[in-house]
């Protein structure tokens, strides 16, 4: 067990220390930075500065003020300028100085009548927010008027409750699985890059060990088993660390920007209000995916006698990887699909396809429970096959062809 | 107690590697492993070590199989060089020596200690990769008898050194001995296993053609050699009774011959003739067992 220690932390530190795992690090946080504070950017980018509209007060009224405050309280990157001369103003905004200007009047019919003129009418956001604002602007004149309280007002502006409902009994409410939509998709991402890149990983440590021949030495001093499931957990403390620094890093960006968040563009990811359960069995399948997949790549990368033969190697493990992301990302439109029923009992592809229905439907809890005992079983399995197969491999140093070297590193393992 | 190897047969599919091996190695010795190339020294030290598996037999150190439990008894060094190239000498034999049951502190001690007497302590710092061949040779040696194991496997430990390494290496290697470690070792120089050893065992082709004590194995080898130099013509000697094998020299002529009597006889009938420079017999050398005994099983 103390050996165990050992060789995890020497895997954790050593790579924790690597230059390539150091700029990765870097580089994907500054991309995670970005992606959560992606509104303020646009906007930063959108508007350099201020969009100037001037406003002609015909009412008579001495509304200037309260319209300002209005359009600043919709839009604070509308700057509104007082002005009486219409042909001026008309210049100017053929001169591109300002905007556009909006003529305020009185109406009969309307109470407040706005007439907005620019040079291009399609450049609708500010003309939507200037219309908002008069709405504002009329709705408190009228209350006003008509001698409302408060409480009137708001009575008066909240709009009906509205809710949709899915009849079917396993079905999320359609407002549900489209934030589960967004969610999942960006959790399988997760998963898939995860145990694709860790996993590649694994193969790479035990290859380099291999055939910078240390390898010998190691099993000398520590069984493969310890050294194996020692090194598949080193690296998986290693992805943790990764992983709390991206989520941290975007947790706190989009904490800072949670009010832009929920009306903004990320709400279609269901960020807004995560639904902590589906986050749970993320970590539960990302971590029995990562642990299926790693072992099968220590057993690949400890047959390789040449560090270029890796990719080669482990391609078939690869396209496992790939098969499952591509059939979780076809179910993402149609989970309850029986294809995706079935693959999410196999083990090398339930830890997607099982997160996948999990997060998009309401599943039986048994058909989990069957689903990661499964995944859970092979795991055990394929740790003991691993374990010979890395034994009888890390002495073999012919030529690497994948079925015929994995059958003569079992053989050169056996007892008798 | 001992190391003990039981009727050890080790079988690749259908090809025999090492064939019956029955012999113990006595305890805090040296015992040196001859044997051509293929004769299944390495494979023998992985079954003593238990990467390997014996196909038939057994060995045993006091009494026990060598397994992990008792790593931190045990020291290898493998006929394939190795060590991480990325690390730091430093890194690299403190990782090394705690996976053999040492703490960080003492292995650094010792690590120190070591460098110093290498004569390479600015190494500590270094890459493996940075460092040459002999020298990644040095750091290996340390990394397998760091932890002052009670048994020593070294696999070929001289091959690729200079003569001043060399020495330097086998007497690192002798203290250690005279410290109460028992070494076995490889070796394709029979001079460093005469001077060294006091056990041998010489393979072929997997099986053991000699085995024992040097000086009761060039006892009971019988044959000796006798070098002469003298005033007049030998060549009478090419065909004397007795004489096996006729080397002539520039100077005189180097004869094996199958015992003492022989030679007795042959000063007897040098003296009249004229006179002798150099008579000398001598103990025959291991490389002529090894060439005599090998050379033999090859036809
Ligand atoms: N994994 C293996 N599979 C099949 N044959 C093997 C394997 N390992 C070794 N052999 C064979 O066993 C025989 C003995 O090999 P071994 O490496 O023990 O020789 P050696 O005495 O160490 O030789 P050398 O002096 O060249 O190092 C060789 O013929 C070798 O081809
Ligand atoms: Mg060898």
């Amino acid at each position: 067990m103390n050996k165990f220690w050992i060789v995890l932390s020497h895997t954790y530190i050593s790579k924790l220390k690597t230059k390539s795992f150091i700029i990765t690090t870097v580089i994907m946080m500054a991309l995670v930075l970005i992606l959560s504070n992606m509104t303020n950017i646009l906007k930063a980018f959108g508007s350099d500065e201020q969009e100037q509209v001037a406003v002609i007060d015909q009412t008579g009224d001495h509304l200037f003020d309260s319209y300002k405050a209005e359009v600043e309280a919709v839009n604070d990157e509308i700057t509104i300028i007082a002005s009486q001369d219409e042909g001026n103003v008309e210049k100017k905004v053929t001169d591109e100085e300002i905007r556009g200007y909006l003529l305020l009047e009185k109406d009969v019919n309307y109470g407040l009548k706005g007439t907005y003129k620019a040079n291009q009418i399609s450049d609708s956001l500010i003309s939507n927010d200037l219309f908002l604002a008069l709405s504002h602007l009329k709705s408190k004149r009228t209350a006003s008027e008509l001698n409302l309280t408060d409480q009137q007002i708001v009575q008066l502006n909240t709009p009906p409750a509205y809710e949709t409902i899915a009849l079917a009994e396993n079905a999320k409410s359609e407002e549900d699985l489209n934030q589960a939509r967004g969610l999942v998709y960006v959790l399988l991402f997760v998963i898939y890059f995860g145990v694709l890149m860790y996993a590649t990983m694994i193969a790479m440590e035990v290859a380099t060990e291999k055939t910078s021949r240390v390898m010998e030495i190691l099993i000398s001093s520590v069984s493969p088993i310890t050294q194996m499931f020692a090194k598949i957990l080193g690296v998986a403390l290693l992805s943790l660390t990764q992983m709390i620094l991206f989520f941290g890093v975007g947790y706190v960006s989009i904490k800072r920007n949670l009010t832009d968040m929920n009306e903004g563009f990320f709400a279609i990811f269901g960020f807004g209000n995560t639904n902590i359960s589906t986050i749970i069995y993320a970590i539960i399948f990302a971590m029995l995916g990562y642990l299926l997949y790693a072992t099968l790549a220590a057993c690949l990368g400890s047959v390789v006698s040449k560090i270029e033969d890796v990719q080669q190697m482990i391609s078939p493990m690869t396209m496992l990887v790939v098969i499952a992301f591509l059939i979780a990302m076809f179910g993402l439109g149609n989970p309850s699909a029986s294809y995706i029923t079935i693959t999410s009992f196999i083990p090398f592809f339930s830890p997607m396809i099982m997160f996948l229905r999990v997060g998009m439907l309401n599943v039986p809890f048994w058909e989990i429970a069957i689903s990661i005992g499964l995944l859970i079983a092979t795991i055990i399995l394929l740790g003991i096959v691993g374990a010979r197969i890395y034994r009888g491999g890390v002495l073999m140093y012919g030529s690497s062809k994948s079925l015929k070297s994995i059958k003569s590193a079992l053989q050169l393992s056996k007892k008798k | 107690m001992a190391l003990q190897i039981k009727g050890v047969t080790k079988k690749f599919g259908e090809f025999t590697a090492v064939n019956n091996l029955n012999f113990t190695i006595p305890e805090k010795e040296m015992f040196g492993f001859l044997g051509g190339n293929g004769a299944g020294k390495t494979t023998t030290f992985r079954m003593i070590l238990g990467l390997l598996d014996p196909t038939e037999g057994e060995i045993v150190w006091n009494g026990n199989k060598i397994d992990y439990a008792s790593s931190s008894l045990i020291g290898y060094l493998p006929e394939e060089r190795g060590l991480y190239p990325k690390l730091k000498v430093r890194d690299q034999i403190v990782y090394l020596a705690r996976l053999r049951g040492m703490n960080k502190g003492k292995a650094l001690k010792e690590l120190e200690y070591w460098l110093d007497r290498f004569k390479v302590p600015e190494y500590i710092d270094k890459r493996v990769e940075e460092l040459s061949k002999g020298n990644q040779q040095k750091i290996q040696l340390i990394a397998s008898m760091i932890h002052k194991p009670e048994l020593l496997i070294l696999d070929e430990p001289f091959s690729g050194l200079d003569p001043v390494n060399v020495e330097m290496l086998k007497d690192a290697v002798i203290d250690l001995r005279d410290s109460g470690t028992t070494i076995v070792f490889s070796s394709h120089r029979m001079e460093h296993v005469e001077e060294m050893c006091e056990h041998l065992c010489i393979m072929h082709k997997g099986s053991p053609v000699v085995e024992g004590k040097l000086k009761e194995i060039k006892r009971s080898f019988g044959k000796k050699n006798v070098s002469i130099r003298a005033d007049f013509d030998l060549s009478f000697l090419d065909s004397y009774p007795g004489v096996t094998k006729v080397k002539t020299t520039m100077e005189g002529k180097i004869l094996q011959v199958t015992g003492e009597d022989v030679a007795a006889s042959i000063i007897r009938d040098l003296v009249p003739k004229g006179f002798v420079r150099k008579f000398e017999l001598e103990e025959p050398s291991l490389t002529d067992i090894f060439i005599e005994k090998v050379g033999a099983a090859y036809e």
